[in-house]
């Protein structure tokens, strides 16, 4: 069983972006669970959620505490005050982060055999028009990165998970998919 | 058959698809307002044929059930928490009335403090109105759960209301796989509702007359004979829904336990979690089972028995407390026990109020509680002191 969990801002899509992970995965023929964390969202405050994918029948339902792959939907939450964004990831774990920056530039890329990917989901996101200028929605370009990083997904199986969840501009967020899954380092 | 990845809430909303209920009031409260908007979108998108009645409150939502059912329509409604509590006056009287309702509820911690989490409080407190509780553990069986309910609960030998309830977000908003049934095989399994009594203006009856001493001793005993006498049906619709649908439903669930030293007692979503933590106990070489309780009322105290008479230790979990006392579950199982005049080491464990996660840390520590103490009272888990 993989366990992924998802870190983002309310607004960007965190919840969303599991829901796809896992319906994707399920086109894959796996067995999936996700689920956020079970707060009072408010657009812009810390948001985590959390997919499961197995090739077994998944029967535990708690959170998440030892990932094996984590993603971060906004750069801002690493190393913000209070909260640890890394932690119990798995060694040899793997975490794609939206970031301009280049993975070398965290200094958790390479300790304990964990590798971090960086993609610049919110630069493809605006140039798909998904969300605003000033608070774009990245969930669908960052699942893209997760596709090509894990392997855990065929991008095939993401773009039609994207265009049977998100109720708007399906082509283009499948589309964002797609670029980031060149486009991941 | 089809397959869909869908939340818990939506699960139960399809559910009362698959049932071709007829006739939905309810009341939205957080968790459970996926389940009535899903309703109202299948009703007004014309994908089931039934009446939506928005109702003021939860106690109207369950009175407009009792009314529909009256008049022999299959009603649904479902609820949650501070919800439920408001019904409670109705929840006596729609089951005393004989009316085989089947209502979703989302378990969620009562208040103050203000909760909106999973915690069984709520369906714990109703538990001698009458109303059949089974507990579920995924959303799989949420939407079973909810077929084979109306078929137990419209048994005319039985004739008693079912409450389905599913954790708070463990369950309400977590997406799974679930399995629907195509239509023309539910209607194999579950024929149209058509009540031997029921109002009709052709056929003139009063329900719910005054009742002198003289009978209400046994219109009450006839309800508890008749919900045990549900024990029996509800195996025996579980097997049929076995047989026809590939997935098979007791009044319990044994999971490793013939040999087990432990035995966990677990109910809803713990009992998942509690079957993994087996797994991986087990790996390490200690004989732990879990035995998972389906069936608040009529509760199973034949199988429970069975289950638990070879155990060293009886590790039963509940997330719910009675002040002054213990948990229900703990009690329940006790009581059943003592019937048998078995003897063995309890342990009560209350875990995961208001919300807090039970994790396979958790279910460990539970274990290493029993494992470590002497027996027969309850222990708090994961208390912060």
């Amino acid at each position: 069983m993989i366990e992924i969990r998802l870190h983002g801002r309310g607004g960007q899509g965190a919840v969303k972006a599991a829901e796809i992970l896992a319906k994707a995965a399920f086109y894959d023929g796996k067995i999936v669970q996700s689920f956020p964390f079970f707060g009072v969202e408010r657009r812009g405050a810390p948001v985590q959620a959390f997919t499961r994918i197995s090739d077994d029948p998944i029967r535990v339902h708690s959170y998440i505490y030892e990932p094996d792959v984590l993603i971060v939907l906004d750069p801002t939450l690493v190393g913000a005050e209070g909260i640890d964004i890394i932690e119990g990831i798995k060694d040899n774990g793997k975490i794609v982060i939206n970031s301009t920056k280049d993975p070398s530039d965290f200094e958790f890329h390479n300790k304990n055999g964990v590798q971090v990917y960086t993609v610049d989901a919110t630069a493809i996101a605006l140039k798909f028009h998904l969300g605003s200028a000033s608070a774009p929605i990245v969930n669908t370009a960052i699942v893209g990165a997760i596709a090509k990083v894990t392997g855990l997904v065929s991008i095939d199986a993401v773009k039609k998970a994207i265009i049977d969840t998100i109720p708007r501009y399906k082509e283009e967020n499948a589309a964002a998919a797609e670029d980031t899954f060149n486009n991941v380092k | 058959m089809k397959k869909v990845v869908i939340n818990g809430d939506f699960a139960a909303s399809y559910g009362a698809l698959s049932a071709e209920v007829k006739f939905i009031a309810a009341y939205p409260i957080t968790p459970q307002t996926l389940v009535v908007e899903k309703l109202s979108e299948l009703v007004s998108d014309g994908e089931l044929k039934a009446s939506f009645v928005k109702v003021e409150s939860e106690h109207s939502a369950m009175a407009a059930c009792m009314g529909a059912e009256a008049a022999g329509v299959r009603s649904f409604t479902a609820t949650s928490s501070q919800g439920l509590l408001l019904m409670s006056e109705v929840l006596h009287w729609s089951a005393r009335a004989r009316l085989p309702i089947v209502m979703s509820n989302v378990n969620r911690a009562v208040g103050p403090g203000w909760s909106i989490w999973a915690d069984d409080t709520d369906s714990i407190s109703q538990r001698d109105t009458g109303w059949m509780q089974v507990y579920v553990e995924n959303n799989q069986e949420v939407y079973d759960a909810i077929l084979m309910g109306y078929k137990i609960s419209e048994d005319p030998g039985i004739l008693l209301p079912t409450m389905v309830n599913l954790d708070a977000f463990f369950l309400s908003h977590t997406s799974e796989i679930v399995e629907m049934i195509d239509t023309e095989d539910v209607r194999k399994f579950l024929p149209p509702y058509d009540p031997k009594y029921k109002l009709d203006v052709n056929d003139p009856h009063a329900f719910g007359a005054l009742t002198s001493p003289e009978y209400y001793y046994e219109f009450t005993v006839k309800i508890h004979k008749a919900m045990i006498k549900a024990k029996r049906k509800i195996q025996e619709v579980g097997k049929e829904f076995g047989d026809k649908f590939g997935r098979y439903y007791d009044m319990t669930e044994a999971y490793k336990t013939e040999d087990a030293d432990i035995i966990l007692v677990t109910h809803g979503t713990i009992a998942g979690t509690a079957k993994e933590t087996v797994d991986r106990l087990r790996a390490e070489g200690k004989k732990v089972g879990n035995l998972k309780i389906r069936y608040l009322r009529p509760f199973p105290d034949e199988q429970v028995y069975e289950h638990l008479k070879n155990a060293k230790k009886i590790v039963v979990v509940d997330r719910s407390i009675s002040y002054g006392k213990e948990g229900a579950f703990y009690s329940e199982t006790k009581a059943s026990l003592f019937d048998y005049n078995l003897f063995v080491p309890t342990y009560g464990m209350i875990a995961g109020l208001g919300g807090r996660d039970v994790s396979i840390q958790t279910i460990r520590e539970i274990v290493k509680t029993a494992e470590d103490n002497e027996p027969n009272k309850i222990f708090f888990i994961g208390e912060k002191k």
